[in-house]
């Protein structure tokens, strides 16, 4: 028979005739924290089954030829799936970004924070309230955007300015190649 | 609250089976001779109508999916499949669509029928809860199966509502592309949608049972609201009740058969006739009506987390009534105030529901220029220096487009707040100042009358016209 005893002090596991706690105490508590160990270890993959799979992440970067796009014009293009706004601002528009004073602002942060080339802006199109795709043909009163579900409005910089979006519409990584070539990822 | 009754084996082979397995007791005792209050009036025949739609739900839903793909690119043309080429595919497809919203109005009809006689109060707060329980699950499903057609509402609704989860501090992106298994929503989450949609049906079926276990315990409360104080308050639930039960559905599945085979798009959104484009948001996106109400709250508060914090307490809050509620009478017929506030709190439910439809920013009211407004911007353009030409210009501009408006998220805000305000302090300061009218003595003497109960002169329930 196993006992184990005092040690130092420290009480590890009494045997039967030292005190209440007994060897098969012992055994219940180590075999039970085994178990829910193991449970908790078999639950994880179906946990992260969920997560994006491999082929998910494996999307990775696009290339996107700017030439064709002239001032005052906006494209969308997918990249991870989601949508990225490549805007080719007016100099008015970069003026009205870059004076904008930082105190008017939900999210301050200024233009030049925002852009690598004041005349283009790259922002992922999506409204950082609930996911819509804001809209560039309703302008909203920053010259932005407006998302058409719940009426946030965004600056010439795609910073939040009204409506219940928390935060700025996201810049996502990306590098110019060339004066015309971009690549976003 | 069982009554005296109890089942007896009629042959040499129910005995058999009753020692064995005694499901023909448990049939016998729990529902057909289950002693049932008399006064249970339509109102009270909606928990039969949902379990009916539960089913029919379940039974075209299997159906469907033997013909649909849960595939991105195959769900949308696999649902036209349905409609067009499948034997009765139309059918099946516009009895499930259009049988989820009977689902919900049974459901809110059964919901203020308990709200408006006290069902939730003590010994109910269990079966209460498990109720909201079921709701919730109703909710999901519905929302996990209006995804499924992958129409452009389906995608963009699909992504609206997951986004909800983006509110959480910290974590809130994590757990939204765990959800998704991607950037986005994606054919990683219509797959996983489809899933869900088919288990969860079940698992409400599952909550079900405990919910009938639940108030099989106190038994039925009733449009009195006052408790059953013996035989002679309550009849068997065979065939009083499956009589009545039997004739409230088929006037309801008159209504669903109207609704399939006359009107079978009305409640749909024609967006969803598109497939879906992740680079597409449509102009005005809407839940189903079901779920307006609470869109509309969303909606009503400029902040994203407080926004999703009021929608989902708007609908958790209905598990506290037992104790939000002070009042000890049960049924609203003795509450006089609690009866007005009742209506109220309908109209405003619906008030929020007619917001939930509409554009934010559509307005009610135009109660005129924004003089306000205006002055600061002709104020401005004195000052810029301009010439009293183009002041005149600016003021024109300003004129048009600053204008003092009552718009729909205000309308929402004010009923937002009437809906919490109707749980608290509401309800709660109520039960402390309203003086409820008597109650009567007993079920059966209140309903024959006040000649006696049923010893003293009362015709028997049987003889009554
Ligand atoms: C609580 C019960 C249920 C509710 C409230 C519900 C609700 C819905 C809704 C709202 C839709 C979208 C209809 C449309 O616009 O086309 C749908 C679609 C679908 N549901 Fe269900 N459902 C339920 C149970 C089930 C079950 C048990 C299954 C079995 C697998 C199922 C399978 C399907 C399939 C395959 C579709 C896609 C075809 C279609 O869009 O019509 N449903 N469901
Ligand atoms: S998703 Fe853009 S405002 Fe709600």
């Amino acid at each position: 028979m196993i006992t184990i005893r005092r040690k130092k002090g420290l009480i590890l596991a009494h045997s039967t005739d030292d005190a209440s706690v007994t060897r098969r105490d012992f055994i219940y508590v180590a075999s039970g924290t085994m178990a829910a160990l193991g449970a908790a270890a078999a639950v994880w993959p179906l946990i992260d089954q969920m997560n994006p799979s491999a082929d998910t992440l494996a999307l990775k970067e696009i290339e996107v030829d700017l030439a064709s796009i002239v001032p005052g014009q906006q494209i969308t293009v997918e990249w991870r799936k989601k949508p990225v706004f490549i805007r080719r601002r007016t100099p008015d528009e970069i003026k009205q970004a870059e004076e904008t004073p930082l105190d008017e602002l939900k999210d301050p942060q200024a233009d030049s924070a925002r852009v690598q080339k004041p005349e283009w802006l790259i922002v992922v199109a999506i409204c950082t309230h609930l996911g819509c795709i804001p809209s560039k043909d309703m302008k909203g009163e920053y010259g932005g955007w407006l998302c058409p579900c719940h009426g946030s409005q965004y600056d010439t910089s795609g910073r939040i300015r009204k409506g219940p979006a928390p935060n700025n519409l996201a810049v996502p990584a990306y590098k110019f190649l060339s004066d015309t070539k971009v690549q976003i990822g | 609250m069982h009554g005296e009754y109890r089942y007896e084996p009629k042959n040499g082979f129910m005995k058999w089976l009753d020692s064995r397995l005694p499901i023909m007791r448990l049939l016998d005792e729990s529902v057909l001779q289950f002693p049932t209050p008399k006064n249970l009036n339509y109102w009270f025949t909606f928990g039969g109508i949902l379990t009916f739609m539960l089913a029919v739900q379940i039974v075209t839903g299997i159906v469907l999916a033997m013909h649909y793909v849960p595939q991105e690119t195959m769900a949308f043309d696999s649902v036209e499949h349905i409609m067009r080429d499948v034997n009765y595919g139309w059918l099946l497809r516009y009895a499930h669509s259009n049988g989820a919203s009977m689902f919900f109005v049974a459901v809110y009809v059964h919901i203020f029928r308990g709200l408006y006689y006290g069902s939730y109060k003590a010994p109910r707060e269990v079966l209460w809860i498990l109720g909201v329980i079921i709701y919730l699950l109703m909710m999901a499903t519905g929302f996990l199966g209006y995804t499924l057609p992958w129409g452009q509402m389906s995608f963009w609704g699909a992504t609206v509502i997951t986004n909800f989860f983006s509110a959480i501090p910290v974590v809130g992106d994590a757990v939204t592309q765990w959800l998704w298994g991607s950037f986005a929503v994606d054919n990683s989450t219509l797959q996983r949608f489809f899933s869900l949609h088919y288990l969860l049906p079940f698992v409400i079926a599952g909550v079900v049972v405990l919910h009938i276990w639940a108030l099989h315990v106190p038994g039925n409360n009733n449009p009195l609201g006052i408790d059953v104080k013996g035989p002679q308050d309550t009849v068997p639930f065979h065939p009083y009740y499956t009589v009545k039960d039997g004739f409230a559905l088929a006037v309801f599945v008159l209504f669903f058969a109207a609704l399939v085979f006359f009107a079978p798009n009305l409640l749909g959104n024609p967006d969803n006739f598109v497939p879906a484009n992740r680079l597409v948001t449509p102009m005005h996106i809407v839940p189903e009506w079901y779920y307006l109400p609470f869109y509309a709250i969303l909606r009503s508060v400029p902040s994203k987390l407080l926004g999703v914090i009021l929608l989902f307490g708007g609908i958790l809050v209905w598990a506290f009534l037992p104790w939000l509620d002070t009042s000890y009478v049960r049924s609203a017929r003795f509450r006089p105030i609690f009866r007005q506030l009742f209506w109220v709190f309908g109209v405003v439910c619906i008030g929020l529901g007619w917001c939930g439809a509409q554009t934010p920013d559509h307005v009610i009211v135009d109660l005129g220029p924004n003089m306000t407004a205006i002055n600061a911007a002709v104020d401005h353009a004195t000052k810029a220096g301009k010439t009293p030409e183009e002041i005149a210009a600016v003021q024109k501009s300003a004129e048009a487009s600053e204008r003092v408006t009552f718009a729909v998220v205000d309308l929402s805000r004010i009923l937002t707040i009437a809906y919490f305000a109707f749980f608290f302090p509401g309800l709660f300061l109520l039960g402390w100042v309203e003086t409820p009218l008597p109650l009567p003595e007993s079920i059966s003497k209140a309903v024959l009358g006040t000649r006696g109960g049923a010893a003293s002169g009362g015709r028997p329930l049987e003889q009554r016209g």
